[in-house]
């Protein structure tokens, strides 16, 4: 019993909600780790005790975030089987592989050896430490490469062939699962992402503590290596920007052309929409403003390959849905009892574009009598909503222009030693901190709304995906997740302003600006 | 390299480790939790408790988070079935497990008596309703849950949460809860002093004669009161096949099929109440090490006591039979297990070498004066 549509729109908002609130927390654990490393590895080179202190307390901040980084993960872990059971069945030969292996590589990594990095102070030698937290920063990175091997696959599902006998998708090829174009292009970009967020977060904070006069020689050198760690991250971001890899696979032409509107196929190379008003109603963007070549050219890294339009998207995925009707004709005959080599041949011819087929099960149970108005709805379902897509995408690239700017700017005026007096730019850094998550969590639209109507790009429709569960499951796990989310966001975020406001003296190491002003006070009320 | 069927029964060794290395490590940690609020009366003693975990608790629970992506990878089927079936169940566990990453960080930052006291208790939460959640859904799989297949292989599970909670399976949670405080008290005695380790010698001999009691109670019930599943029929091992083509009848006492024959495997249970009898005589001894290896031998056997009873079952289906899920046909394909398996015997080891050497690292008592040394950096 395929579940109802309001169990598929809550299981949809309770893994959007989830994994967007998980991903709050990822990206301050990936570039903080590196960061850490950074500071730790000045630290054991020279000797300086102020580098010692810098990865102690940008350490504790990255403590109360890694916590809820652990805490929100695990429900990701459980929630395709809680409630995507289908999508787990029908591609768990492929998916859950690369699960197991971040379990095994990264998670066990980073868990095992995060406890020495805050106790193991006293007990290792520099080094020893140093390699310790080396290690918690490889395991978290490793940890977001092998998921997004596994994302990178529902976006373009290589190396798999459905089997009619077992009703799912099987592993033809690891290699091709793991070498994937559309995963190596999203690992490097979301790490870069995740860089550019710790980064901002360390700049902001610092500039924080610049911009009162306080801890200045610990704020500056922190700020020193946030600026140049984010200076390359931001590059990295933008340029191995996830653009390039929406030519691989046939779903992702369909994300780049609602991401830009193109509701038509141009001559190559396309020119980019900067802005404009897409309009879905007429099929057309008013008010655009245009810069010829550019999109073709990043978009394709080439000058002479289209980049294919809307409608005609639409139009070849009604051929497939056509298809898609045959093949689940062909399938019913197989499993109605006909394995005769006819049967099977013909399955195989049109087992493709099944997936298109399933699409229409959203309207008719037996697919093969669906009417046309049926199949253009369908044809409409294969397509996102144009606008959210095209703002979300300009919104997440002006965002990063921004931290280019400020990283650039930073870079610059340290390195003229004029940073004290940019009081401006140490404000800009302040409010920008929070930026970077902003602009992470429109990507992940992009991603993830992009890719509906499909959990499994042209193999399995979200709307089969789900598990088939009572609604009121689902209003309870909902219920859970907003009550405890709320509850522990706040107290982390209370915890973080505490000790982000109380900087380097939270070390108590008695160096410190509020430890020396308490002890001054003291020694004032001693003498009077 | 192997063939499927002996990729199957190596995959159901390898999801008995990986269970197993989750019960040892992440339950001491939650045998722990559990005596938190209880075990330590001031906030010192509490942050000692705190502490003795504090350091590794994390790296104990990936055991936990690999299994369950192990079984994704190794089982769909199972994965698919059981926590889309147990939903409720899961969400309770989930929710109790939130307050672990948090609580153990979060605690001593705040230098209030009652913000500490409220995590003391969400920690004990924490410690408390996973082994209990355990426990009961390894209980319901000896009885069997209400799911069937679609021809689509779609799964539909038709119970709810609270069928969960029948006797046998409440049985089955307390057994969790008390082997694993068991565990859990053990340790405590290698890893404290004075009062602490005092005290949680008291509580290992309690928690071992308990486990004891509700082991053996359970054994008879599951012998003389439960019908036990059987495959009367069924494809080449060596084969691909769905659940549903097998044939499986229920039949009182069939969960002790294997050890007639087997004869062996008589050593599991054996070993389960000599274990935990070790444990509580080691505990009285002030043997610490001694009691937490015989607790840890216990807690082991135990759960080789129930896989080897269910095998080759892993999630039998009370509503039809022959769509239960064993370890023949809740599988990935034998390209996926056999690159799986790979993947483990590489791994599993070089795990074991970093995580031995980080409790090597952070060996030694944790004593009230360390605390008082390390207020600000100690959890």
């Amino acid at each position: 019993m395929i579940p109802i549509d309001e169990v598929v729109a809550l299981s949809r908002l309770q893994f959007a909600a989830t994994a967007m609130f998980h991903f709050l927390f990822v990206p301050l654990t990936l570039g903080l780790a590196w960061i850490l490393v950074i500071m730790e590895s000045v630290y054991v080179m020279t000797g300086s005790p102020v580098y010692k202190d810098m990865t102690r307390f940008w350490g504790k901040l990255f403590g109360i975030n890694f916590a809820m980084g652990i805490a929100t993960g695990i429900t990701l872990e459980f929630q395709f089987g809680t409630n995507w059971s289908y999508y787990s069945h029908y591609v768990g030969d492929i998916f859950g592989t690369p699960l197991a292996i971040e379990g095994m590589m990264a998670f066990f990594l980073e868990s095992t050896f995060v406890g020495l990095f805050f106790f193991g102070w006293d007990r290792l030698s520099r080094v020893q430490h140093l390699l310790i937290t080396f290690l918690v920063a490889l395991g978290s990175s490793l940890s977001a490469l092998w998921i997004l091997i596994a994302n990178g696959w529902m976006n373009n599902p290589v190396g798999a062939e459905f089997n009619y006998e077992t009703m799912r998708m099987e592993l033809t090829s690891i290699v091709d699962v793991i070498f994937n174009p559309v995963a190596q292009v999203k690992f490097v970009h979301t790490l870069s992402a995740g860089y550019v967020a710790a980064s901002m977060f360390v700049l902001g904070i610092s500039a924080f503590y610049l911009l009162r006069g306080r801890d200045t020689a610990f704020a500056l050198r922190s700020f020193a290596i946030a600026a140049g760690f984010g200076l390359a991250s931001t590059l990295s971001v933008i340029v191995l920007g996830d653009e390039s890899g929406y030519t691989a696979g046939e779903v992702n032409k369909v994300k780049l052309a609602a991401m830009e509107a193109e509701w038509h196929t141009e001559p190559a190379p396309a020119g980019i929409t900067v802005v404009g008003w897409p309009n879905e109603k007429e099929q057309r963007t008013d008010y655009a403003i245009k810069i010829p070549y550019v999109l073709g050219l990043i978009g394709t890294r080439s000058a002479d390959k289209q980049i294919t339009g809307i409608q005609d998207l639409k139009k070849e995925h009604e051929v497939r849905i056509r298809n898609g009707m045959l093949a689940y004709a062909a399938l019913t005959r197989l499993k109605g009892g006909d394995k005769s080599p006819e049967a099977v041949a013909a399955f195989d011819k049109l087992k493709d574009d099944l997936g298109y087929g399933l699409l229409l099960k959203k309207y008719t149970p037996n697919v093969v009598d669906a009417t046309p108005e049926q199949i253009g709805m369908a044809v409409n379902d294969t397509f996102p909503k144009i606008a959210p897509m095209f703002w979300s995408f300009r919104l997440m690239v002006g965002l990063g222009i921004l931290f280019l700017f400020i990283f650039s700017c930073s870079f610059y005026f340290l390195i003229r030693k004029q940073l004290a007096k940019q009081r401006w730019l140490l404000r800009l850094a302040v409010y920008s901190i929070p930026l970077p998550w902003v602009a992470i969590e429109l990507g992940w639209l992009l991603a993830e709304y992009g890719r509906q109507p499909w959990t499994i790009s042209g193999v399995l429709p979200t709307h089969l995906s789900a598990s088939t569960l009572q609604p009121g499951s689902l209003y309870f796990s909902l219920a859970g997740f907003l009550g405890f989310y709320t509850f522990l966001f706040v107290i982390e975020m209370i915890l973080m302003v505490k000790y982000a406001r109380r900087g380097p003296s939270s070390l108590h190491t008695g160096k410190y600006h509020w430890e020396r002003l308490e002890a001054a006070s003291t020694d004032t009320t001693a003498k009077a | 390299m192997f063939d499927y069927e002996t990729l199957k029964i190596i995959w159901w060794g390898f999801v008995g480790v990986l269970l197993i290395g989750f019960a040892l490590t992440d339950g001491f940690d939650f045998g722990v939790g559990m005596m938190l609020p209880f075990i330590g009366k001031t906030d010192g003693e509490r942050r000692v408790v705190i502490n003795s975990i504090g350091s590794t608790w994390e790296g104990n629970q990936t055991w936990f988070i690999t299994a369950g992506g192990a079984i994704f990878a190794a089982w769909p089927l199972v994965y698919s079935a059981a926590f889309s079936g147990f939903y409720v169940a899961l969400m309770l566990l989930l929710f109790s497990l939130f307050f672990r990453p948090v609580g153990f960080d979060y605690r001593s930052k705040v230098a209030d008596t009652r913000w500490r006291n409220a995590w003391d208790w969400g920690l004990f939460a924490g410690g408390f309703v996973p082994p209990l959640i355990f426990g009961v859904a390894f209980g319901n799989l000896f009885l069997g849950v209400p799911f069937h297949y679609d021809d689509t292989m779609r799964v539909e599970y038709t119970g709810n949460f609270f069928q969960l909670l029948n006797p046998f399976s409440l049985l089955a949670g307390l057994l969790s809860v008390a082997m694993l405080l068991m565990h859990g008290a053990a340790y405590l005695q290698v890893k404290t002093d004075a009062l602490i380790a005092e005290r949680a010698r008291s509580i290992a001999k309690v928690a071992g004669l308990v486990t004891v009691l509700l082991f053996v109670a359970g054994g008879f019930w599951v012998a003389f009161g439960i019908h036990g599943y059987r495959i009367t029929a069924m494809p080449d091992a060596n084969s691909a096949f769905m659940p549903i083509v097998k044939t499986v009848v229920t039949a009182n006492g069939a969960w002790f099929d294997n050890y007639a024959r087997w004869p062996a495997i008589w050593a599991f249970p054996i070993v389960a109440v000599a274990g935990a009898l070790l444990c509580v005589v080691f505990s009285a001894a002030n043997k610490a090490m001694a009691a937490f290896l015989s607790s840890g031998l216990c807690v082991t056997a135990i759960i080789l006591t129930a896989g080897a009873s269910l095998f080759p079952f892993i999630m039998p289906s009370s509503l039809a039979p022959n769509s239960s899920l064993t370890i023949w046909d809740a599988v990935s394909s034998h390209k996926t297990l056999g690159i799986m398996f790979w993947v483990v015997v590489i791994m599993l080891p070089i795990i074991l070498l970093y995580t031995t050497w980080v409790y090597r690292v952070m060996r030694g008592k944790v004593t009230l004066k360390h605390i008082e040394d390390n207020q600000h950096t100690a959890y």
